[in-house]
């Protein structure tokens, strides 16, 4: 039920947006970061409210539903990105502009804005106020957070700020919807107000005799300094008129806790903890409910050929699409959990307390110390890690992070390390007593960090070259999480991963699913693959069937299993990708793969684990072998080129995982660069350079270990 | 004396913020103006960047950027 009234009243706000702006009012919703905008938001609006991005830019644009009660008026409330300015210095501030200036084409100039005004850093909250001002559109001000202003001893005098201001102040305590009802009422009241629009810029209303002093300072043009100089000078005098001076001297709450927290030592130490916490409880959390989807869609796509007739489109919809979109969404536990901490360490206030703390760790790089955390999500999975870099702001920083994300070796590489490492380098010891596996495994995680850490280097001096990214960032007062905002923005951020990544995902899976599936190979039966077809008709699932076909013919259900699978091998040898496997081979053979490893290769530009399963069509292993199965490990041992000598040696499978560490064999991650970065020619330039850089260093590798004599 | 050589936890007021670029201006922007009072809360833990109280609330900015905010500490033009 709930469901339905959303998009109804969405509909309507965007069919009034169209029609008749007379119905709908536009409200833009204005604000510091940490000014308590988002809560605002979410109880003016409740669930009525959508996210996409501005267009052309990655800027996140959050609409609701306000309805403005008592009045049949619905608004179409704008939620704008924390500001701190609007001198349109960053993205943010650019986007925001444009919505007050009505620049953007689907949305009219605001009817109003609502200002969110924190209480308890009334003079930079009004800074932003003051450049509101000019762009004359009527502004209200909802004053949070009087209730921690109290605490502090401040005391604010709302009608004087108001009087002083020439604007309505309403006192709002959005989480218990408090205030609410008079900011309505404010609103309707100022929408339609002439004197205001009549009355012009900040400038010209506070044309007062104590303004005299902002009049000369701007005689001196071009010098934006001394305007903001002059503004800061106006509210000072608002404020020590409506403000009673708080006690100084009395350290706050959050000065203490940061005594530990941001501690020289302590601090770090207690960053470490709270991270390994974090990926502990997400790989940990995430095992089962990613267990249950995996199954799921097994189950799902069984269901479907059980009751579907053979045939190409069965196997499209099982194999192709849900089997690949499965393949994703699978995904999503990790995404949520990690946004859930994400949100929590963001509302709380202790995100910037980690940048604060890496920040000259990161600043060597070039990178800003809010990169720290998205790099370092990548070790579980770069989709949710290229999503948190959200939270860098500046455009050519946040690019740079997302362009090495992928470099941080992610679970999904752990299957292809744990299969060489089984094959080829079980049991061994370096020094005596280290497990050669483990060093192997460690040097993995290492290079991809060290390469990371270089192409950040070169990126930040070339393509992406930029000052070092000033570091002027607020440490914001810890605070409870708000449940709602943390829950709300987990859920938006699960959908928009499902959604937009979802399609591309979907189309590549078909393709995918089509170049080793075609041409169809039923000319290539033998006749004891034909026996085996009558074997496995749909019907021998069930065991009286199977027991029958065991009497009948004398064969057991396991041998009529293995001409099962080397009949997929066959097909697949013969598809597309196996033709594509052979093409490749010149290319891949200075590495040291023959086409076979090209076809699993190819395959596993879908997702690096999928080289497992595809290994293990093409040994005839069977489907369900994993990366410690015998079976495959033994099939890899044993595995032959076409000339006969052995397709597999340690240096082989070393090679394979250095490609591995920097290929971006993942089109998840694609799709969302794609998404996060709005540009195609960075997506394809990032698959090329790691493309580039993973064949170069595995050439490398196998060729100098040729050299020193292995394999 | 400039912001970064201010001893911590000691009370100064800003006398001028230098230069005419994006940061300096965001400096400003963010109320590190002529005249308000600021103190040094702490230093990260790698020596950078710092953490000031200004107008109230907290702010981290790197040495690099407190270099170029004068200030005069308010305990020596006491004890001067």
């Amino acid at each position: 039920m709930n469901s339905k009234i959303i998009t109804a009243t969405e509909k309507q706000a965007t069919a009034n947006g169209r029609q008749s702006v007379k119905a709908s009012i536009v409200i833009a919703l204005a604000g510091n970061p940490n000014a308590g905008k988002t809560t605002l938001f979410n109880a003016l609006t409740g669930l009525r409210q959508k996210v996409a991005n501005y267009p052309g830019v990655t800027v996140e644009r959050k609409e609701g539903v306000w309805r403005l009660n008592g009045s049949e008026k619905t608004a179409r409330l704008i939620d704008l990105p924390g500001l701190y300015s609007l001198d349109a210095t960053s993205l943010d501030e650019q986007i925001a502009r444009d919505v007050l200036t009505g620049k953007l084409l689907d949305l009219p100039k605001p009817n109003v804005i609502v200002a969110v005004v924190d209480a308890t850093n009334l003079e930079r909250n009004l800074y932003l106020v003051t450049q509101l001002l000019e762009y004359k559109i009527p502004v209200v001000i909802a004053l949070t957070m009087i209730d921690v202003a109290e605490k502090q001893s401040l005391e604010i005098d709302t009608k004087k700020l108001s009087k002083l201001l020439q604007i309505p102040v309403v006192e709002v305590k959005a989480t218990q919807k408090l205030g609410i009802d008079e900011l309505a009422a404010k609103v309707l009241e100022t929408a339609y107000n002439k004197s205001v629009l009549d009355g012009n810029s900040f400038f010209d209303r506070n044309s007062a005799d104590d303004l005299d002093f902002i009049r000369l300072s701007l005689q001196d043009d071009g010098e934006v300094n001394k305007k903001i100089f002059a503004r800061y000078n106006f509210i000072s005098d608002v404020y020590q008129e409506s403000v009673k001076p708080k006690q100084t001297n009395e350290r706050s709450f959050s000065e203490k806790i940061d005594r530990v927290l941001t501690h020289k030592f302590f601090g770090l130490l207690i960053l470490v903890a709270i991270l390994l916490f974090i990926f502990q409880t997400i790989f940990s959390w995430a095992n089962l409910p990613m267990d249950l989807l995996e199954k799921g869609f097994g189950a799902l796509g069984d269901f479907v050929r059980a009751n579907l007739s053979e045939g190409i489109l069965t196997d499209l919809l099982v194999d192709g699409v849900i089997a690949g979109v499965g393949g994703v969404v699978v995904f999503l536990p990790q995404i949520l959990l990690l946004f859930l901490f994400l949100s929590i360490l963001e509302d709380t206030g202790y995100m910037a307390r980690a940048a604060f703390l890496l920040d000259k760790l990161m600043s060597r790089v070039g990178l800003h110390g809010k990169a720290f955390v998205p790099l370092l999500s990548s070790f579980a999975c770069a989709i949710p890690g290229i999503m948190a870099t959200r939270t860098i702001e500046s455009p050519k920083d946040r690019l740079a992070t997302i362009m090495i994300a992928p470099f941080m070796s992610c679970s999904a590489r752990l299957p292809v390390y744990t299969l060489m490492i089984g094959t080829f380098f079980a049991g061994q010891t370096v020094f005596g007593f280290l497990s050669l596996g483990a060093v192997l495994i460690l040097a993995m995680y290492a290079l991809g960090i060290v390469v990371a850490v270089a192409v950040a280097w070169i990126l930040k001096r070339t393509l992406l070259k930029s000052p070092p990214p000033p570091f002027v960032m607020e440490l914001p007062p810890y605070r409870l999480p708000n449940v709602q905002n943390v829950l709300l923005n987990m859920f938006n951020n699960g959908w928009q991963f499902l959604k937009r990544a979802g399609t591309v995902i979907l189309a590549i899976s078909i393709i995918l699913w089509a170049l080793t599936a075609f041409p169809r190979s039923t000319d290539l039966e033998t006749p004891s693959q034909a026996i085996s077809q009558n074997q496995i008709a749909p019907g021998s699932q069930e065991p009286a069937v199977v027991g029958s076909t065991e009497e009948n013919c004398g064969c057991s259900l396991e041998d009529a299993k293995k001409i099962e699978e080397e009949k997929q091998g066959l097909a697949l040898r013969n598809s597309y990708a196996g033709q594509l496997g052979h093409l490749i081979e010149p290319v891949i053979a200075p590495l040291g793969f023959d086409w076979k490893i090209g076809v699993a290769l190819i395959a596993s530009f879908a997702a690096r684990e999928v080289l497992v399963s595809t290994l293990s069509i093409i040994y005839n292993v069977g489907k369900d072998s994993n990366e410690e199965s015998e079976g495959l490990i033994d099939a890899v041992r044993n595995a032959k080129k076409d000339d006969g000598s052995p397709a597999w040696t340690p240096l082989t499978a070393l090679t394979l995982m250095v490609f591995f560490v920097l290929a971006i064999q993942c089109m998840s991650t694609v799709a969302v660069v794609r998404r996060e970065t709005n540009s195609w020619s960075w997506t394809i330039f990032m698959v090329f350079y790691m493309t580039a850089l993973a064949y170069a260093a595995a050439f490398l590798t196998y060729q100098v270990g040729k050299l020193l004599g292995f394999g | 004396m400039t912001l970064t050589n201010l001893p911590i936890g000691e009370n100064a007021k800003v006398v001028s913020v230098n230069g005419n670029n994006r940061i300096t201006k965001r400096l400003m922007e963010m109320g590190v103006v002529p005249g308000v009072s600021v103190r040094v809360i702490k230093s990260a833990p790698f020596g950078d960047p710092l953490e000031i109280c200004v107008r109230g609330y907290h702010l981290a900015m790197r040495k690099s950027e407190a270099d170029t905010i004068q200030v005069q500490s308010l305990k020596s033009k006491i004890q001067s």
